[in-house]
């Protein structure tokens, strides 16, 4: 097992003007391929910075960041771009599901971009709704759907390329426990079952201990590099909670 | 990504804001409506002119007599008779770029058949006359060069005169009295309508010029030759300007006009006078269109306004397929169909109405219009052009977002 992410020495600069803040000041780690990692921080520690970068959305001022081997700093942006639709998976916060647009062709929209056949994109698409298990909802559309199935829409729109690493920003920071838990137990099974590495921010210690690691983020330096003894079970977790009555009458619709 | 499914993309937004499209294809709608109608205006008027240009008969040259000078006093073109019919046989014989020569002659006087009288112009011609003014026969026929040479009573009426005497009844071979001389009517002329200067061309009645000089306008007292004008057919358009020259070279010869003195004729071209009027609704058809087109540019900026309200309010989504790996070429040709289909589809939809107004224009005002396919195939290409050019910017636009801030954008 190599490491899926090599990042050495990482530094940006934002440069307002004269002022230059330095947001990321020399960060250095690897990620193994298969693990699932948390990152963790107070705001302004230069996690979202550091996503960005990771997610090859942004690219170093100095150091350098190897993604599966490949020195991410020495590419334009068509190529960031072809990389992004290859190898990465994003899940957002605020989900980013276009509206007015059905879930299999939410799901679809990455492989827009790859030149895939109609009718492989729609197989695909379904097969990673049903992986998310949302194959009866494909027609719905986001605002039909509940927080936690938009969330569960825009990772199967992350899985569809079965890229290499699934990158998730605050993926449980819109929704409630219920949901967030259930969004946990994908992650899990999708790290577990399918070898996919996730890298996830998170403010949420509980969350974040359903990773095997921690990544603490402070003053654009990583402070404390904390391995997860026992990472929790989001599914036995899940099953432990009380009976929801809103999940109930979904359930029942 | 192909461009068919950068097309989809584009349809489908388009789709989804329903009402916004269609009210932004309204702009290119009227747009390319009104250039096709206005052209179709224009080029009708144009045709009408044409038409009657030629209605007065190809390669026309006129030549009138006087005007002299005696004493320092200039009279006016006709005051003194100059002109004869040796003068018009002399033309044809000696100039070489001419085809035909009519001499010419004309009054007005009130005309009688039965109880019916009308006041008309008589002219004395020759049967040339016919083919220099492309004259058909509606009834009956022209009269013939020995009518002529026997001064016979013989007249041709123009259709409003035929009408005006006889009805429905057919003139031809029925008497007219013409200043208390009786003619037999030979025929009848095919309507002409109106000449460029807006007279009635069927208001006249034609006969034999040697008859007109001497039974009916009066023989001139100095010379019973002596004619009002000399109508002269170029052998072709390009021989006009060579004809003149000969026409003018010869009758100074024969009038014994020594060098240095002024013509005691004019000479003028007849196209070339009508030709100003076809230029100038030439010009108008040209303005016409230049207005439409303005109406078409407003509606293409209204397609920009549009298109860059869009990529603001789409601003995550343009973040969102930039995250997922679209190349800004994606986005830059995603927003362009969406501006070029939106125009394309606004020009189909105005050369429908366009057309349709153009049809509704000549039928409710009488005015012919004329649609030509290259008007219509002209707008449409404009229009998908107003779609590429407007569309451009906001397109540009939205492809060089930065895709963290353009997800973050609220």
């Amino acid at each position: 097992m190599g490491a899926i992410i090599t990042v050495t020495n990482l530094v940006k600069d934002f440069r307002l003007g004269e002022v230059a803040t330095h947001v990321l000041k020399g960060i250095s780690f690897e990620v193994a391929r298969g693990s699932f990692v948390s990152i963790m921080g107070p705001s302004g520690s230069g996690k979202s910075t550091l996503m960005n970068i990771l997610g090859c959305l942004d690219v170093p001022t100095s150091g350098t960041y190897l993604l599966d081997g490949v020195n991410v700093g020495a590419l334009d942006s068509d190529a960031l771009a072809e990389l992004r639709s290859r190898r990465i998976g994003f899940v957002f916060q605020q989900f980013h599901l276009l509206a007015r647009t059905s879930a299999a062709e939410n799901v679809e929209l990455p492989l827009l971009y790859t030149d895939t056949p109609a009718r492989e994109r729609r197989e695909r698409a379904r097969r990673a709704l049903a992986a998310v298990g949302l194959a009866e909802r494909e027609h719905h559309q986001p605002s039909q759907l509940s927080g936690g199935q938009q969330q569960r829409v825009a990772i199967a729109r992350a899985l569809v390329n079965d890229p290499a690493l699934i990158l998730a920003d605050e993926p449980t920071g819109a929704l409630d426990t219920r949901m967030g838990l259930e969004i946990m137990a994908i992650f899990q099974r999708l790290n577990r079952d399918a070898g996919i590495t996730l890298v996830m921010v998170t403010h949420d210690p509980d969350i974040a201990g359903y990773g095997q690691r921690i990544l603490h983020c402070r003053d654009g330096r990583v402070h404390r590099d904390e391995a997860v003894d026992h990472p929790g079970d989001a599914a036995a977790d899940l099953a432990g909670l009380a009976p929801d009555e809103d999940a109930a009458v979904e359930r029942s619709a | 990504m192909k461009l068919f499914t950068s097309a989809r993309i584009a349809v489908r937004a388009l789709r989804v804001n329903r009402a916004r499209s269609i009210l932004t294809m309204l702009g290119i709608v009227i747009g390319v409506a009104a250039v096709i109608a206005m052209v179709g205006v224009g080029a009708g008027a144009t045709e009408r002119i044409q038409q009657q240009i030629q209605s007065i008969g190809s390669n026309l040259i006129i030549v009138l007599p006087g005007s002299i000078s005696t004493n320092g006093v200039r009279l006016g073109a006709g005051a003194v008779v100059t002109l004869t019919t040796d003068d018009a046989k002399a033309i044809v014989a000696e100039c070489p770029s001419v085809a035909l020569a009519v001499p010419t002659v004309r009054g007005g006087a009130q005309v009688v058949a039965g109880s019916n009288n009308w006041a008309t112009t008589v002219q004395g011609v020759t049967p040339d006359y016919a083919t220099i003014r492309d004259y058909t026969m509606l009834l009956g026929q022209f009269f013939t060069t020995p009518d002529v040479e026997a001064a016979a009573k013989v007249a041709v009426l123009g259709e409003t005169v035929a009408g005006n005497l006889f009805g429905d009844v057919n003139p031809t071979g029925q008497v007219v009295i013409i200043k208390n001389v009786p003619f037999t009517v030979s025929g009848v002329l095919t309507p002409k309508g109106q000449s460029p200067t807006g007279q009635d061309q069927d208001d006249v009645i034609l006969v034999p010029i040697t008859t007109a000089t001497q039974k009916l306008l009066g023989a001139n007292k100095a010379n019973a030759r002596a004619v009002g004008g000399i109508m002269v057919q170029a052998l072709s358009p390009a021989a006009m300007d060579q004809a003149i020259d000969e026409i003018s070279a010869l009758l100074r010869e024969r009038h014994r006009i020594q060098p240095g003195s002024e013509d005691d004729f004019s000479i003028r071209n007849l196209t070339e006078v009508f030709s100003a009027q076809e230029t100038s609704a030439q010009v108008m058809a040209i303005l016409l269109g230049a207005i439409a087109s303005v109406s078409l540019i407003v509606g293409g900026i209204g397609i920009m306004n549009i298109m860059l309200v869009s990529v603001t309010e789409r601003t995550r989504e343009i973040g969102l397929r930039l995250a997922v790996g679209a190349k800004r070429t994606h986005i830059l040709s995603q927003f362009l169909v969406e501006a070029i289909t939106l125009s394309a589809l606004g020009g189909i939809i105005g050369i429908a109405v366009g057309v349709a107004a153009s049809i509704a224009i000549s039928s409710f005002a009488r005015w012919s219009t004329h649609l030509s396919l290259l008007s219509i195939a002209a707008s449409f290409w404009f229009s998908a052009m107003v779609g590429v050019f407007f569309g451009y910017y906001p397109a540009r636009k939205a492809a060089f977002l930065n895709p963290i801030e353009a997800l973050r954008y609220e």
